[in-house]
């Protein structure tokens, strides 16, 4: 179980969210809609543990794996290496057989500034799946995707998700994408920001 | 690659050039004797020992120097660059040891701690630390948030996230440091020799400069600047070109 409580959260004198409260069970895959600038990221931060400056709690599994807007790969280590050194004890055979899955085998000693921006988001992809993670939090993922490319994006991560069966906290403004990925949906909205 | 070989020798070539032009426009040997009439006495000193025996000294303190500026100088910097609070607080200190010149902090290590070896190590590292300490916070302020963010989901261990995440994102500014440190360390050890050792290539310049023979001051000054190129093109540039892999590749 994932409890999720904001009581508050300013940066500074600026409220920017306020109370709060989400509640995922285990592979349940919720979507959080909300406009550009209503704290959406902030609010991933906070459950994904990144930002612990704020009143409120979070009960969150450790085993968390996180795709961004970007691809957030580490440039200067192999699109393998950017699988094992984000997740210590992989049997390298694991990682190896998660890019085989997305379709990168022959690419394990590139480095990803030789890959396609497409390919850098499939590593990232296999970055969050490879560990099996309990809870996935994916932050407006297939944003300054085109249509092509995002839809193709959206099915791996349909598919990932139905492999591995995480719970699964998408951020978004794209309604569409929410309705996809999600079972529930919630919106976030306001200033401070509250789900309704 | 050849290229590159090929332009250092033809540079080089062109300050010996320049050289044997000035050696026989003033004719004096006295003032600056041609290349060639050195090399007599250069083999004398390395064969009679002198030579070996205060490079190795200059080259340790260097060494040391070199080591200690810049571990110290990369954890103060990576601390200010990331914390604002301890920037504000050390931002001052940073700007005074800045701005102290480097003759004020060597005679005022001699004095305080005693004409040794600590003091000049202490003397030489404590003029080196703020220069690395300005370019490595350089390097930490642009450290990607977003990369520190992903290796704290995935609960990266500590080490892992310095060797991984911080250190490659702050390498080329640490490069920096190291090129442009290690030629004012070694500047700066001459003057810390020159003033109050009894070894070493500064100890020996100043000792022929007492003698006015500008023979031997040019014999030690280039032999170490030859040791100095070498452990450039063996160390300092291939490391560069091992971390810079990834950007070309």
């Amino acid at each position: 179980m994932i409890r999720i409580h904001v009581r508050r959260k300013a940066f500074g004198d600026t409220e920017v969210l306020r109370g709060l409260r989400l509640d995922l069970a285990p592979g349940e895959r919720v979507a959080v809609l909300g406009p550009s600038g209503v704290g959406k990221s902030t609010f991933l931060r906070i459950v994904a543990g990144v930002d612990r400056a704020f009143e409120g709690e979070v009960q969150r599994p450790d085993n968390i794996a996180i795709v961004f807007q970007e691809p957030t790969l580490l440039r200067w280590r192999s699109v393998l290496q950017n699988l094992t050194l984000t997740h210590p004890g992989l049997p390298e055979e694991s990682a190896r057989a998660m890019l085989r899955r997305v379709g990168l085998e022959a690419k394990a000693g590139d480095y990803p500034g030789q890959l396609s921006l497409g390919q850098q988001r499939r590593v990232a992809l296999a970055r969050a799946f490879v560990g099996r993670p309990e809870l996935l939090i994916l932050d407006e993922p297939f944003v300054s995707l085109d249509p092509a490319l995002a839809e193709e994006m959206i099915a791996l991560t349909e598919s990932l998700i139905a492999e591995t069966r995480p719970a699964v906290l998408l951020v978004t403004h794209v309604r569409a994408e929410a309705e996809r990925l999600g079972e529930r949906i919630v919106r976030l909205e306001g200033s401070p920001a509250t789900l309704v | 690659m050849t290229r590159d070989a090929a332009a250092r020798l033809v540079s080089l070539a062109a300050i010996l050039g320049l050289w044997v032009v000035g050696a026989a426009l003033t004719a004096d040997p006295t003032i600056l004797p041609g290349p060639w009439k050195l090399l007599g006495p250069l083999w004398h000193e390395i064969a009679s020992g002198e030579l070996p025996f205060h490079l190795w000294k200059t080259l340790v303190r260097v060494a040391w120097a070199f080591v200690l500026a810049m571990s110290i100088g990369i954890a103060i910097g990576t601390l200010m660059g990331t914390n604002p609070e301890a920037d504000r607080w050390l931002d001052p200190w940073l700007v005074v040891f800045l701005n102290l010149p480097a003759l004020v902090l060597v005679v005022l290590c001699y004095l305080w701690i005693g004409l040794n070896e600590t003091a000049a190590i202490t003397a030489v590292t404590l003029n080196k630390i703020p220069n690395v300490v300005t370019i490595v916070r350089e390097g930490a302020r642009s450290l990607d948030p977003e990369l520190d963010a992903m290796a704290r989901v995935y609960r990266m261990p500590r080490l892992a996230r310095l060797r991984h995440v911080v250190l490659p994102q702050l390498a080329p500014y640490i490069a920096a440091a190291a090129r442009g440190g290690i030629a004012v360390i070694w500047k700066i050890v001459l003057v810390v020799e020159f003033l109050g050792r009894s070894n070493g290539i500064g100890f020996k310049i100043h000792m022929y400069f007492q003698l006015f023979d500008v023979g031997m001051v040019l014999i030690y000054a280039l032999s170490f600047v030859v040791v100095m190129l070498l452990v450039e093109a063996a160390f300092l540039r291939p490391w560069e070109s091992r971390v810079r892999r990834w950007r070309t590749a």
